[in-house]
C-alpha cells in the first residue's frame, strides 16, 4: 500500500509537471508531445489505482481507454491536422504572456496556491489516500484555462481543453475511483467527438481565414458593421 | 413503452437520414420524425393525465421524468416540430440559393435530430451523470449548425461558442463529481450518482463540498445559459446562425442549461439550508438582467439585438429562481415556457424579415407592413409578447416575479420594475422603426404561407396562456415548484 501512495503522489507531481511545460512551451509539435506525455502520466495513475480498489476492472479498463485515446489517437491526430495545415504563418504574438514563460509560471504558481487554499476543505472533511492530489487536480484544471487564455493558436487551445479534461478525469479518480464505466464512456465519446470537431475547425479555420491563429478572429464585435 | 417511443423517435431520424439522398425527402423526413416524436408525446401526456404519477423511473433508475422533466420533454418536442415545419420551406430555398449543398443538408439534418436526442435524453436523466453527457452532446450537435454557412462569420461565431461552451461544461463536470464525491460518506456508489437518492438523501451531503460543487457547476452551466460575465458566444452564435437553429438555441439549448442548473440549485439548497446558491443566482441573474437591458438600446443587427432580449430574459429567470418561494418559482417556471415559445417564434419570424429584405441591419429593415402585413403583424405581435405587454403569457409572469421580490426583497423590486420599462422603451422603438414607415424596396419576395404558421401558433398559444390556464398545466407547474421547497 505505502508504495502505491508514493507511485501515485509521484505520479500526480509529474502530471502538474507537464501542465507547466505545456504552459511555456511556444511549439506546437513539443506541446502535443508534453500533453502525450502527460496523458501516460494520466494512465499509469489509473492503473496503478486499479491495483488497490475494489473496482479494479472499471479502472483497468479505463487505463486501457486513456492509453488508446489520449496517448496514441489524440496526439497523432492532432499532429496530422497541423502538419497538414503548416501553412500557418504567424507565430505567437511575441506581446502576450507566451514570450515571458518566467512570468506566467509565476501566475500558474499563484494558481496552485489558490487551489490548495481552495480546497482545504475538502482535504480536512474526508480521509484521501494522498491529500495533494485533489489540488493538483484543481491546478491543473486551471492552468489548462490559462493555456487557453495566453496561447493564441487553434491547436493550442485544443490542447489547453484537453488538459482541463485530464485535470477532471484526475480527480475524478482521486475523490471517487473514477465515474461509473457508463458514465465514463458518454465522457470519452464526448471527448472523441470534440476532438473530431477541433479538426473540422482547423479546415475551416484555415481555409476561412486563411490562418490558425485565433487574433485573426475580429469580425464579429459588438457594433461592427 | 410509449416513453422510449418519444425518446428514440430521433434517433430513428438519424438512421434514416444515412440513407437519404434526396433534398425535398430529407426535409419531409424531418418534419415528419419530429410531427411523430411530439405526437407521441401528446398521447403519452394523455394516458399519463388519467393516472397522474409525477415519479416515472425507467431503465434501472438511470432515467427519470418528474414534472419539471415533463416540461422540457413536451417543450423540445413541441418547438422541434414546429422548426422542422419551417426550416422545410426555409432549407430548400437556402439550397436552391446555393448557400448550402446537398450534403451540408444532410449534415444539417444529422445534427438536427442528434439535438432533439441529446435534449430529451438530458430532460429524462437521472442519473447526473448521464445529464452532463447529454448536455454536452447537444452542445456538440449544435456547433457545425452554428457554423452552417462556412462564412469566416459564421465560422468565428461557431468557434467561440464551441471553445468557451465546452470549456464552461468541463467545469460543470468538476462540478457534477464534487457532487457525487459529496454523496460518497451517505449512499453507496450506484445510487451516490441518481438525482432522486441524491435528492433524498440531501440533508447528509457534506456542505462544504457541496458549496465548491455549485460554485463550479454555476459558472459552467451558466455559461451555458448566456448569464452575463460568460455571455460572449451568445450574441455571435444567434447572429450567424440560419434562422431555424437561432430558435433551436433560443427556445430550447437555454432552457436544457438552465434546467440542469436548477437540479443542483435544488440539491444545494436542500443540503446547505443557508440560501447561498439562491443568492448567487439572484445576484447574476439581476446582473444579466440589468446589463442586457441596456445594452439592447443599441444594436444595430436584429438578430444581435433578440439576442440580447434572451440574456435579459433568462436573467430574468435566473433571478426568479433564486427568489425561491412559491409564486417566484411558479412565475418563473411560466415565465420560462412562454420565453421559449416566443423566441422560437421570433427566429422565425426573423427569418421570414430577413427573406424579405435580405440584412439583418436595423436600419435597413423598413415598412415590413407594407411589404408583406402578414410578417409585419406576426413582428408587431411577437415584439410585443416579449416585451412583455399583456394579454401576452410573458406578463403574468413578469408581474407574479415583481410581486414575489416585493415581498421578499422590496429594494430589488425597483430595479426589476425600471428594467422591464428600458426593456419596453427599447422594443417598442425598434417596432415602430421596423414595421411602420416606407420600404426601401417596392416589391420584395413572395413568403409561402406555411412559412408563417410556426410563429403564429407560438404566439398563439402564449396568448391564450395569457388569458386562461388550463388546469392540468396548472397542476404541473404546481408539481414542478414543490420540488424547490422540497415538501
Amino acid at each position: 500500500m505505502m508504495n502505491i501512495d508514493a507511485i501515485q503522489l509521484l505520479l500526480s507531481a509529474l502530471l502538474l509537471l507537464t501542465t507547466f511545460i505545456l504552459l511555456i512551451q511556444r511549439r506546437v509539435d513539443s506541446m502535443i508531445y508534453t500533453y502525450a506525455w502527460q496523458s501516460a502520466f494520466l494512465s499509469l495513475a489509473t492503473l496503478s489505482a486499479s491495483f488497490v480498489t475494489p473496482y479494479q476492472w472499471d479502472l483497468f479498463f479505463s487505463a486501457l481507454l486513456i492509453f488508446a485515446l489520449k496517448v496514441i489517437f489524440i496526439p497523432w491526430f492532432l499532429r496530422y491536422l497541423s502538419h497538414r495545415l503548416s501553412s500557418t504563418k504567424s507565430s505567437d504574438n511575441p506581446t502576450s504572456l507566451v514570450a515571458r514563460p518566467f512570468l506566467l509560471s509565476m501566475i500558474a504558481s499563484a494558481l496552485v496556491l489558490f487551489s490548495y487554499n481552495l480546497t482545504n476543505s475538502l482535504r480536512t472533511s474526508t480521509q484521501l489516500f494522498s491529500s495533494n492530489a485533489i489540488a493538483i487536480a484543481l491546478s491543473i484544471i486551471l492552468l489548462g484555462m490559462l493555456l487557453i487564455i495566453t496561447h493564441r493558436k487553434a491547436v493550442s487551445h485544443a490542447l489547453g481543453f484537453m488538459v482541463i479534461e485530464n485535470g477532471i478525469f484526475f480527480a475524478a479518480l482521486i475523490l471517487t475511483r473514477g465515474m461509473p464505466m457508463k458514465i465514463e464512456l458518454g465522457i470519452a465519446f464526448d471527448v472523441l467527438v470534440a476532438i473530431i470537431l477541433f479538426g473540422v475547425f482547423f479546415f475551416h479555420l484555415n481555409t476561412g481565414i486563411d490562418s490558425l491563429d485565433v487574433d485573426s478572429l475580429n469580425r464579429l464585435r459588438e457594433g461592427a458593421e | 413503452m410509449l416513453f422510449y417511443t418519444v425518446l428514440f423517435t430521433p434517433l430513428l431520424g438519424i438512421i434514416l437520414f444515412s440513407f437519404i439522398r434526396r433534398a425535398r425527402w430529407a426535409v419531409s423526413i424531418n418534419l415528419l420524425v419530429s410531427t411523430v416524436n411530439f405526437i407521441a408525446m401528446i398521447v403519452w401526456l394523455v394516458r399519463w393525465q388519467t393516472t397522474p404519477s409525477f415519479f416515472i423511473l425507467h431503465a434501472h433508475e438511470q432515467l427519470y421524468l418528474d414534472a419539471l422533466g415533463l416540461i422540457g420533454w413536451t417543450l423540445t418536442t413541441f418547438i422541434g416540430m414546429t422548426t422542422a415545419l419551417f426550416s422545410y420551406g426555409y432549407m430548400l430555398q437556402n439550397l436552391k440559393e446555393r448557400r448550402i449543398t446537398l450534403k451540408r443538408l444532410q449534415l444539417y439534418h444529422l445534427f438536427y435530430q442528434s439535438f432533439i436526442f441529446s435534449l430529451l435524453i438530458a430532460f429524462s436523466a437521472n442519473n447526473i451523470g448521464l445529464l452532463w453527457v447529454a448536455i454536452e452532446g447537444a452542445t456538440l450537435a449544435t456547433v457545425l449548425l452554428v457554423s452552417l454557412y462556412r462564412t469566416p462569420e459564421a465560422v468565428e461565431a461557431a468557434w467561440k461558442y464551441f471553445i468557451i461552451c465546452i470549456v464552461g461544461i468541463a467545469l460543470a463536470l468538476f462540478g457534477t463529481i464534487l457532487v457525487y464525491f459529496a454523496a460518497q460518506t451517505s449512499l453507496d456508489p450506484s445510487h451516490a450518482i441518481l438525482w432522486h437518492s441524491l435528492a433524498a438523501q440531501a440533508k447528509t451531503l457534506n456542505p462544504s463540498i457541496m458549496i465548491l460543487a455549485f460554485v463550479f457547476l454555476f459558472v459552467g452551466y451558466g455559461t451555458k445559459v448566456g448569464l452575463v460575465p460568460f455571455h460572449f458566444w451568445l450574441p455571435d452564435a444567434y447572429s450567424e446562425s440560419p434562422g431555424p437553429v437561432a430558435a433551436l438555441l433560443s427556445g430550447l439549448l437555454l432552457n436544457v442549461a438552465l434546467y440542469a442548473l436548477l437540479r443542483f440549485q435544488i440539491l444545494t439548497n436542500l443540503s446547505l439550508h443557508n440560501g447561498l446558491a439562491n443568492q448567487l443566482m439572484i445576484i447574476f441573474g439581476l446582473l444579466s438582467f440589468v446589463f442586457a437591458s441596456f445594452t439592447l438600446h443599441h444594436q444595430q443587427n436584429i438578430k444581435r439585438m433578440f439576442s440580447y432580449s434572451s440574456i435579459e430574459h433568462v436573467g430574468v429567470m435566473t433571478f426568479a429562481f433564486g427568489i425561491g418561494n412559491t409564486i417566484a418559482i411558479l412565475s418563473g417556471l411560466f415565465y420560462l415556457i412562454i420565453h421559449a415559445l416566443i423566441k422560437s417564434a421570433i427566429f422565425t419570424t426573423v427569418g421570414n424579415v430577413m427573406h424579405l429584405t435580405h440584412t439583418q441591419k436595423i436600419e435597413k429593415i423598413r415598412g415590413i407592413l407594407k411589404l408583406n402585413p402578414w410578417v409585419g403583424w406576426l413582428l408587431i405581435a411577437a415584439l410585443f409578447a416579449i416585451a412583455g405587454a399583456p394579454p401576452f403569457g410573458l406578463f403574468i409572469g413578469e408581474i407574479g416575479i415583481f410581486l414575489a421580490t416585493l415581498q421578499t426583497y422590496p429594494y430589488l423590486a425597483i430595479i426589476l420594475g425600471v428594467g422591464f420599462l428600458i426593456v419596453f422603451a427599447a422594443l417598442l422603438r425598434y417596432m415602430q422603426s421596423m414595421t411602420l414607415g416606407n420600404p426601401e424596396k417596392v416589391s420584395a419576395p413572395s413568403i409561402a404561407k406555411i412559412n408563417l404558421v410556426p410563429a403564429g401558433l407560438h404566439l398563439l398559444i402564449v396568448l391564450i396562456l395569457g388569458l386562461y390556464m388550463p388546469p392540468f398545466f396548472m397542476q404541473i407547474l404546481k408539481q414542478a415548484s414543490s420540488l424547490f421547497t422540497g415538501q
